[in-house]
């Protein structure tokens, strides 16, 4: 976190100083661990296996916060008698089948549950490695089934998936087949041995970790969990998260003040960038995108949420007003508010099918939008033979990207894989203006909206993404006017006219920001999402958004010093939903409504004599209704909002609880569990199944997966960032300063590694995979430690991915060495995988390709028995 | 006006002759919440306009920007300690020599006597190593010897109480360099003349802070009056001592030290030595007037040696 984000860092240096104790873990040693209390080296791609040692802790001490997970989870739930347990299955849960590669979470369901209408996300025509899916989806067979091909489990978004069913609950969690006991036995042999052995985590530390993370964790104390793409970006990557929510749900961590689970974004906006989404299955606001098979309708497409507890019942007003905020006048109730309008999609369009269709002739045109693929995404060959074949490509960039120069200057290029002269790719180059050059709101990883205003025009032609967009779109609409082809109607009838100002005519970002708050039948702006209305008479760009523009004033651009208020500072900035800078904040208090602690008490029940005056009160706008008392029990017809109990804080599930087990939603099983990342030198000391069973892999020749436990790629590598250095490079190897700073392209390993390999500090090393090779110059480090697994040792080779062919600073980039294995809820890459070092620089030119292949060969002919061992040092 | 050279100086203005002055400014680093973002070294070139440096990997661990100079004015060091140091020369990056000579490969030439499949920290549970990060900087002496040989007088003391070098005035002598006692102050090659920190003079005077403690994250970089940092500075060490963090200290702070104490002065986890810093500096002119009374003696001397052999020969 210090590496990666300083200035967020600063919070946690506070908490230190107020006596926090602050873990770090990680492969290597960084700048966090330098001023953290104790750093914990784990094996990159294994921390499933320590997270569920720490719940296997927390369960077999009995040291969860009982009184919480009884009241506030689905531990006392009880799971129906078909469901089976990856214990009981050698590492599948039941519902596997291995044909299509995808399970059917039929059996997860709450027991005494009635047949799920989210049940069957098995997606028939898109079996693992079978990318023509997303095609073959829209003649479906079965429309339920295309969902998880299409990424419907993130569609579900703040909602989460429906549960159709409160089910039966034991509160003694006595009952066999209980959450808690099917949690116990899912977690029973991730002992601190089993940790040790799969993560090379010493018992001691674990020890550590366990004992100040559960005396730190009840009702007078909270602890919190930080995490960035070291926890997402794996093929299990969505369930290293799960792992940390069902440790925090069991130490009663989460909804309270100092708990939590916070995830550090990866650029300044990039929450705002899935709250507004830039994302292929999903609207503003989380509403899942429509999908082409089973969405003929407004009706259809609202009808799996309309009966759902919780807010996410409202779903046809929030997605009605959004089709007016599109559409305005043009929205009506007699065409379903332009509701086939919307875009469809029909499976998988995520980044790396997209690329793949690229490759495969398919993508014809490419938006890129300060995003550098060629260096910034996994497996870059792969990214550049995409752009190599497209028709154009437009790039929004402050400065010449890779991505938009690898027609002259790619490694294929060198290497002859792709010539200059045969690419027909169109480059658009269109400059950008920068965060400072533009206003607008920035959205944080606290789903905290704060508006900046612009500093200084931005120079020469650079303009605003907001300036390019509008007049993009100005300019099609000229070009349609007078269109009678029906296709053209959802272009003609957007509502796009905004007020500009500026010497550059610059959209006002102001307009756009209250278009997105909403609008009511008046005109005035909305304060809260609960107006919307689904009769047409209100519009909002973004439900979760609405009030930012509360009584036409710019929420985000509060600026109140926390001087002059308590500490959560309600007035600065705006926080989505409703000002709430925690959510399910009812859970900060008891059942009875009263807080856990005086020192953690944060949100609580102010009863009143008077019958039906009690309120929800507190130092945060109290994310629950804010009159239903503690023992409310909701009517057993009720919906939506209204069947929300008073003792059910997690007011967006439809249990009203947190979910331990997650019956329905996602793709990879209802448990967390630990698989080896799809490369790896070693095999899974927990079941004979050695990786994620529905990953998905992505069949192409330009990637190609080194063979597990193969003792030609004897090493674990894994990429990060540098502090010095932003993403993909363009906003730093472009300026002096900073290139200084990081001046090379290197690689770190351990001094054992060094002596193993004849590697020597400064000097150069070759990293191969099977998907390419680079060189890097070496730092031998003490920080990165070779981790003793067993009795054997595992060496990790730590890549900064910063660096391409253009700027001040040029080198290889790691992410050529990356595979495409994608986590199968949400398509995110493994970001680590196995390699060779060798002393000395890589092959030019051709060379290169031949030396790789020569690897491949080796590689498949290799027994691969036993995983790399060594005393051979 | 006494300028004095050594010793105590409560008001180091007034002795430069200032009779009205602000208080003494100074920074307090505490290197204990440093987390080595860099941020002050760039915020500091890119408000002084301090060209860029040389684009070269060094090899020693993050610090590629390796030693305080003239186009380096904050210095961030990074300092890799194992925890379990073995007799081995492994070439490790900032313990002492960086141990590689050339970019060539080839067999490591350190000799390795570590068994050759152990690794102590893998073994000890814990991470094996300490990495000490600390940004440097020109310490703002009491007794600054860069001034007091600077023969323009482009060097001078401001009414803040920093020594600051006059771009304008400097004639590129060089005399300044090695009278630092710190290394700190030097000669831009392209350029000619001397440059160093400035404490962002500029700055003090709009009544804002210097560009690296503005930017630095943690308050691991702090501004303020010499007086109340100190104090700071003293409840900060104590706190850290009743942590158990023993190996705190202060480095620069004494007023009694051979410089008469930083105006700039950090708080360390480890001997000076280990960050690069002199130990027991002294203000290289300290005996400038004892040099001065032995010269005029000498002189003295030979001039009466001179006048007596005159004498001897009219006899």
């Amino acid at each position: 976190m210090a590496e990666c984000h300083p200035v967020g860092f600063q919070w946690v240096m506070e908490a230190k100083r107020k006596g926090a104790t602050i873990f770090h873990v990680d492969p290597r040693f960084t700048r966090t661990s330098a001023v953290s209390d104790i750093h914990v080296p784990i094996r990159a791609g294994t921390d499933i296996a320590f997270l569920g040692g720490l719940v296997n802790y927390v369960l077999s001490h009995e040291l969860d916060f009982r009184e919480y997970v009884v009241a506030y989870t689905n531990a006392a739930t009880i799971i129906g008698e078909a469901f089976e347990d990856t214990e009981d299955l050698d590492g599948l849960f039941s519902g596997w089948d291995p044909e299509s590669g995808q399970y059917d979470p039929e059996t997860w369901q709450y027991a005494g549950a009635p047949k799920a209408p989210a049940a069957g996300q098995r997606d028939p025509a898109q079996p693992a490695g079978d990318r023509a899916g997303a095609e073959d989806a829209s003649t479906g067979h079965d429309h339920e089934k295309t969902s998880h091909g299409a990424a419907r489990s993130e569609a579900a978004g703040s909602g989460g998936p429906s549960v159709p069913h409160r089910g039966e609950r034991d509160e003694t969690l006595q009952h066999p087949r209980c959450v808690f006991q099917i949690l116990k036995r899912h977690f029973a042999r991730y002992t601190p041995e089993m940790v040790h052995e799969i993560c090379g985590i010493s018992r001691e530390q674990f020890g550590q970790v366990a004992d100040a993370l559960t005396k730190n964790s009840n009702r007078e104390r909270t602890s919190a969990f930080c995490y960035a793409v070291g926890w997402t970006h794996h093929s299990v990557g969505v369930q290293n998260i799960r792992t940390a929510s069902i440790l925090q749900l069991l130490l009663g961590n989460i909804g309270r003040p100092g708990g939590g689970i916070m995830a550090l974004r990866g650029h300044a906006s990039i929450q705002g960038s899935t709250d507004i989404p830039t994302l292929f299955n999903i609207l503003p606001g989380y509403i899942p995108m429509p999908h082409a098979a089973q969405h003929d309708s407004l009706d259809d497409f609202v009808a799996a949420d309309a009966g759902k507890v919780g807010f996410w019942g409202n779903m046809r007003s929030y997605t009605i007003s959004l089709l007016k905020a599109y559409w305005g006048d043009a929205a009506t109730v007699e065409n379903d508010f332009c509701f086939d309008y919307l875009p469809r999609i029909t499976g998988d369009h995520s980044t790396y099918s997209t690329v793949l269709g690229q490759i495969e002739g398919r993508v014809k045109g490419y938006f890129l939008v300060g995003e550098n693929p060629a260096v910034g995404s996994s497996n870059g060959k792969m990214q550049r033979l995409g752009l190599a074949n497209l028709d154009w490509l437009v790039v929004r960039d402050m400065a010449m990207i890779e991505s938009a120069t690898f027609w002259k200057d790619g490694a294929e290029i060198a290497t002859g894989e792709l010539a200059t002269d045969e690419i027909g790719t169109e480059v658009f180059f269109l400059p950008a203006a920068s965060h400072v050059e533009k206003a607008g709101s920035f959205t944080q990883t606290q789903r905290m909206l704060q508006w900046r205003t612009k500093a200084v025009e931005p120079p020469g032609d650079a303009r605003s993404d907001l300036q390019f967009y509008y007049e993009l779109g100005q300019r099609i609409r000229t070009k349609l006017a007078g269109s009678t082809d029906e296709m053209d109607r959802p272009l003609l009838d957007l509502t796009w006219d905004y007020p500009t100002e500026g010497p550059l005519g610059e959209p006002d970002g102001h307009a756009v920001l209250r278009e997105i708050n909403g609008t009511g039948p008046d005109g005035e702006p909305l304060s809260a999402y609960t107006e919307l209305k689904d009769d047409g008479s209100t519009s909002c760009g973004c439900w979760i958004y609405c009030g930012v523009y509360a009584d036409g004033v710019n929420q985000a651009a509060r600026r109140k010093p926390h001087w002059e208020q308590n500490e959560v500072a309600l007035e600065w900035g705006w926080v989505w939903p409703a000002n709430r800078r925690i959510l399910y904040n009812r859970a900060s208090a008891d059942p009875d409504g009263k807080p856990w602690s005086e020192r953690k008490k944060y949100v609580w029940w102010e009863a009143s004599a008077d019958e039906g005056r009690g309120r929800w009160t507190g130092d945060d706008v109290p994310d629950f209704i804010a009159d239903r008392p503690p023992d409310h029990v909701p009517a057993d017809d009720a919906t939506g909002p209204d069947a929300i109990g008073g003792r059910d804080p997690f007011v967006m599930q439809t249990d009203g609880k947190g979910w331990l087990f997650a019956s329905a939603g996602l793709a990879d099983g209802p448990l967390p569990t630990h698989y080896e990342p799809p490369e790896s030198p070693v095999h899974n000391a927990l079941y004979r199944q050695q990786n994620n069973p529905p990953r998905k892999s992505i069949d192409h020749r330009a990637n190609p997966l080194n063979p597990s436990y193969s003792t030609v790629f004897p090493y674990v590598f894994t990429t990060y960032r540098l502090t010095e250095h932003h993403t993909a490079g363009a906003m730093s190897r472009t300026l002096s300063y900073l290139s200084e700073l990081q001046p090379e392209m290197f690689c770190e390993i351990s001094p054992r590694l060094a002596r193993q390999r004849g590697l020597t500090n400064g000097g150069w090393a070759t990293i191969v995979t099977s998907r390419t090779a680079i060189e890097a110059r070496v730092l031998v480090t003490e920080r990165l430690r070779s981790l003793r697994i067993g009795d054997q040792y595992v060496e990790q080779v730590g890549l900064p991915y910063h660096w391409g062919g253009t700027g001040l600073t040029t080198g290889d980039s790691a992410n050529d060495l990356v595979n495409l294995t994608l986590d199968p809820n949400v398509f995110i890459q493994d970001k680590v995988g196995t390699c060779d070092i060798q002393p000395g620089r890589r092959p030019r030119g051709p060379e290169l390709v031949s030396y790789v292949d020569a690897y491949r060969v080796r590689a498949r002919d290799d027994d691969g028995r036993e995983p790399e061992n060594r005393s051979d040092a | 006006m006494s300028n004095s050279l050594h010793g105590r100086l409560d008001d180091v203005q007034q002795d430069a002759g200032y009779d009205q002055h602000p208080p003494r400014m100074g920074f307090f680093t505490d290197t204990s919440v440093c987390i080595g973002c860099k941020a002050c070294e760039v915020a500091c070139k890119e408000w002084n306009d301090v060209p860029e440096d040389g684009m070269s990997l060094s090899g020693m661990s993050y610090d590629n920007t390796q030693a305080l100079g003239a186009s380096t004015w904050r210095h961030v060091a990074f300092v890799e300690k194992p925890l379990h140091p073995t007799t081995t020369d492994l070439g490790l990056p900032g313990m002492g020599a960086p141990g590689w000579d050339s970019h060539e490969n080839g067999p490591a030439s350190a000799a390795v006597t570590l068994p050759a499949s152990e690794d102590q920290g893998a073994e000890s549970g814990d991470s094996g190593v300490r990495w000490l990060m600390s940004s440097d900087v020109c310490k703002h002496c009491t007794h600054a010897a860069c001034l007091d040989v600077c023969p323009t007088g482009s060097l001078f003391r401001t009414e803040y109480g920093t020594v600051v070098v006059q771009p304008d005035i400097c004639n590129g002598c060089g005399y300044c360099v090695p009278a630092c006692p710190y290394g700190v102050i030097d000669v831009r090659k392209e350029d000619g003349r001397a440059f160093k920190c400035t404490l962002c003079y500029d700055r003090l005077k709009t009544g804002d802070t210097p560009a690296c403690a503005k930017a630095c994250p943690t308050e691991s970089i702090q501004y303020g009056e010499l007086d109340e940092l100190r104090a700071r500075a003293d409840k900060r060490v104590d706190e850290l001592h009743e942590k158990g963090l023993d190996v705190a200290r202060l480095y620069g702070r004494d007023p009694e030290d051979g410089v008469g104490g930083d105006g700039a002065f950090f708080l360390l986890l480890d001997e000076p030595e280990v960050y690069g810093l002199p130990p027991d500096p002294v203000v290289t002119t300290r005996d400038l007037g004892s040099i001065w009374a032995h010269v005029g003696a000498a002189a003295g001397a030979l001039l009466a040696i001179g006048a007596a052999s005159f004498v001897g020969r009219r006899r």
